[in-house]
C-alpha cells in the first residue's frame, strides 16, 4: 500500500494519500517521477493530504516538493513529523 | 485513443465556431434587470436568465471588462440564441451589436419608459421564437480541432497537485498536437512557478507579455496586501487540504499544463484566442470568475479539478470535476464526473487516467450532462477591476 507520495527524489517532504496515519506506523513512500518506493516511520498523526517530513529541517532551511522551492522552515521539523503551516511559510509576499 | 481524425458531434454556428450545448439565453446588461431576464426565463421553459449583480456606473478598463466578459458570453458557441435586457438601451445596444457580429439571433430591450411588464411581454414572445428555433438545431459531425477547452482547478490540496491536475496536463499534452485551442490563467497562482511557464512559451514575445501580466497581478496584491494572504491564496480550504504556501499550491496548479505543451499565446481577461494552441489568461484564481472569464473566451468544453471538493458549474460552459482525493469522491461523489483517486495508490498511470478524462470529455461534447449541470450549479461571477464611479 502506498501511503504517501512524492514528486523528486531531492523532495524534503511526501504528501499523506491515505486516511487515518498515526504516530508510529511504517509509511510506504511513492517517488512519483522514478517509480519506487522508500519507507519512513511517521512520528505524529497526520491527516489524508497533509504533508510528512522526509528528513530533519531547521529553521530557514529550504522546503523542496516537485524538486522545487516551496516555502521555507520557520519551526524545527524533524523527520516523520507533520510539515505544514505551523512550520513553513511561504517566501514570497 | 483520441487522434487528429477523431470527430465529435456539436452545433456549427453561424461564424464556424463549433458549440456542444444549444442554450437560449436571456442575458441582463445590468444587476436592475435581472428581474425581468428570470421572469422571461420563468414564462419561456428551456431558455435560461443568466443574473449577475454588476453593469451600472463602472468605467474605463472595468467597464470594457463588463462588456468583453457580456459579449463574450453571448457570442460563445455554445448559445444559439440571447435576448439582452438591460434598463436603459444604449449599453444594451452595444452588448446585441457586438453578439450579432457572430450571425446568431440577438434581441435587446431596454426598461426605461416601458416597465418591466411590456418588456418581459416583448421579450417573452422573441425568447419563444428563439427557442422553438433552436430546437431544430442539430449536433453535425465535427473535426477535433474544433474543439475549445479551458481548465482551471479549485479547493485544491496536495492531492490536486500529484494526481488531479496532472491527469488534466496528460490530456492537455494529447490534445494540443491536434490543433484545439486550449486555456489555462489563474495568474496569482503561478507565483514560484512563474519560471516554469516563462521557459514553456513558444517565443521571447509571449514570454514577455507572459511576464507582463503575472507581473502586473503582483502589483494588486502588493498594492492590497495586509498579510502574508494566509487563508486567501492559500485559501483556508487548500489549507485544511494540507497546502502550506502558495509556491507549493502554484506549482500543483501548473501540472495542469502538463509536460509537453507549448504556451502559444497570452490574453487579457475575457479575451479571444486568435489561433489554436495552449493560451495563457491572465485572470483572477477565484473558481467562478476564472470560469465564467472562460465561458466569456469562447471554450465550450471546462475540465475542473478539484481535491477539497469545488461544486462549482457555469451556465454556458459545461463544468467536468475530477478529484484525486479518496475522502473527497467518498463523502462528494455526486460533484465528480471523474475519480482519478486511483492514481496516487499506483492502480492507474497518469496516461490512463488522462484517457480516462478525455473518454469523459468526448462523452461530454457530444452531450452528456456533467454533474454540476445535473446539479442546476450556474455561477456566472462577473470580475471586477476596482469601485463603480
Amino acid at each position: 500500500m502506498i501511503h504517501c507520495v512524492l514528486h523528486d527524489a531531492h523532495d524534503t517532504v511526501a504528501v499523506v494519500v491515505v486516511e487515518d496515519v498515526k504516530s508510529g506506523m511504517d509509511l510506504n513512500a511513492w517517488i512519483m517521477d522514478e517509480d519506487r518506493t522508500i519507507s519512513l516511520q511517521a512520528r505524529q498523526d497526520i491527516p489524508i493530504g497533509h504533508k510528512v517530513a522526509l528528513k530533519d529541517m531547521a529553521v530557514g532551511d529550504t522546503v523542496l516538493k516537485y524538486g522545487i522551492d516551496m516555502g521555507k522552515v520557520v519551526a524545527p521539523i524533524k523527520a516523520g513529523e507533520h510539515a505544514h503551516v505551523h512550520n513553513i511559510k511561504t517566501k514570497r509576499w | 485513443m483520441i487522434n487528429s481524425s477523431t470527430t465529435f458531434w456539436g452545433y456549427r454556428r453561424e461564424n464556424g465556431r463549433v458549440g456542444v450545448r444549444n442554450h437560449v439565453i436571456i442575458l441582463p446588461l445590468d444587476d436592475l434587470s435581472n428581474a425581468a431576464c428570470e421572469a422571461v426565463a420563468h414564462n419561456i421553459k428551456g431558455t435560461m436568465a443568466i443574473p449577475h449583480p454588476y453593469g451600472r456606473l463602472q468605467f474605463g478598463e472595468d467597464l470594457e471588462l463588463h462588456f468583453r466578459t457580456l459579449i463574450g458570453a453571448g457570442s460563445n458557441p455554445n448559445v444559439a440564441a440571447v435576448v439582452v435586457i438591460g434598463i436603459e438601451e444604449g449599453w444594451t445596444r452595444r452588448v446585441v451589436d457586438a453578439i450579432a457580429k457572430t450571425g446568431k439571433p440577438v434581441t435587446g430591450f431596454g426598461i426605461e419608459g416601458h416597465g418591466d411588464h411590456d418588456t418581459i411581454m416583448r421579450a417573452s414572445k422573441v425568447a419563444k421564437e428563439y427557442l422553438q428555433w433552436a430546437s431544430e438545431k442539430h449536433r453535425v459531425e465535427c473535426p477535433i480541432k474544433d474543439l475549445w477547452v479551458s481548465t482551471k482547478c479549485g479547493e485544491s490540496d496536495t492531492t490536486s497537485g500529484c494526481g488531479s491536475n496532472p491527469t488534466v496536463g496528460n490530456a492537455f499534452d494529447k490534445l494540443h498536437p491536434l490543433g484545439t485551442t486550449l486555456c489555462f490563467g489563474e495568474t496569482t497562482e503561478i507565483t514560484g512557478g512563474e519560471a516554469i511557464v516563462a521557459a514553456r512559451c513558444a517565443t521571447p514575445e509571449i514570454r514577455d507579455q507572459f511576464m507582463f501580466m503575472f507581473n502586473r497581478y503582483q502589483e494588486v496584491i502588493n498594492r492590497h496586501k495586509t498579510s502574508d494572504l494566509s487563508d486567501s491564496q492559500p485559501t483556508k480550504g487548500n489549507i485544511a487540504g494540507g497546502l502550506t504556501t502558495i509556491e507549493e499550491k502554484a506549482l500543483g496548479n501548473i501540472q495542469k499544463i502538463g509536460k509537453k505543451c507549448s504556451v502559444d499565446g497570452v490574453i487579457d481577461k475575457a479575451g479571444q484566442p486568435t489561433h489554436p494552441g495552449l493560451w495563457f489568461m491572465d485572470s483572477s484564481s477565484a473558481a467562478a470568475e476564472m470560469v465564467t472569464l472562460c465561458a466569456a473566451s469562447g471554450f465550450v468544453v471546462h475540465f475542473f479539478p478539484t481535491g477539497q471538493g469545488n461544486v462549482i458549474g457555469n451556465p454556458i460552459l459545461p463544468v467536468i470535476k475530477l478529484c484525486a482525493n479518496p475522502r473527497t469522491v467518498r463523502l462528494m461523489s455526486e460533484h465528480i464526473d471523474l475519480d482519478a483517486s486511483g492514481l496516487l495508490q499506483r492502480e492507474l498511470t497518469l496516461d490512463q487516467a488522462g484517457d480516462k478524462l478525455l473518454e469523459i470529455m468526448m462523452r461530454t461534447i457530444n452531450g452528456r450532462l456533467t454533474a454540476a449541470e445535473a446539479l442546476g450549479h450556474r455561477e456566472f461571477v462577473l470580475t471586477r477591476l476596482y469601485e463603480s464611479a
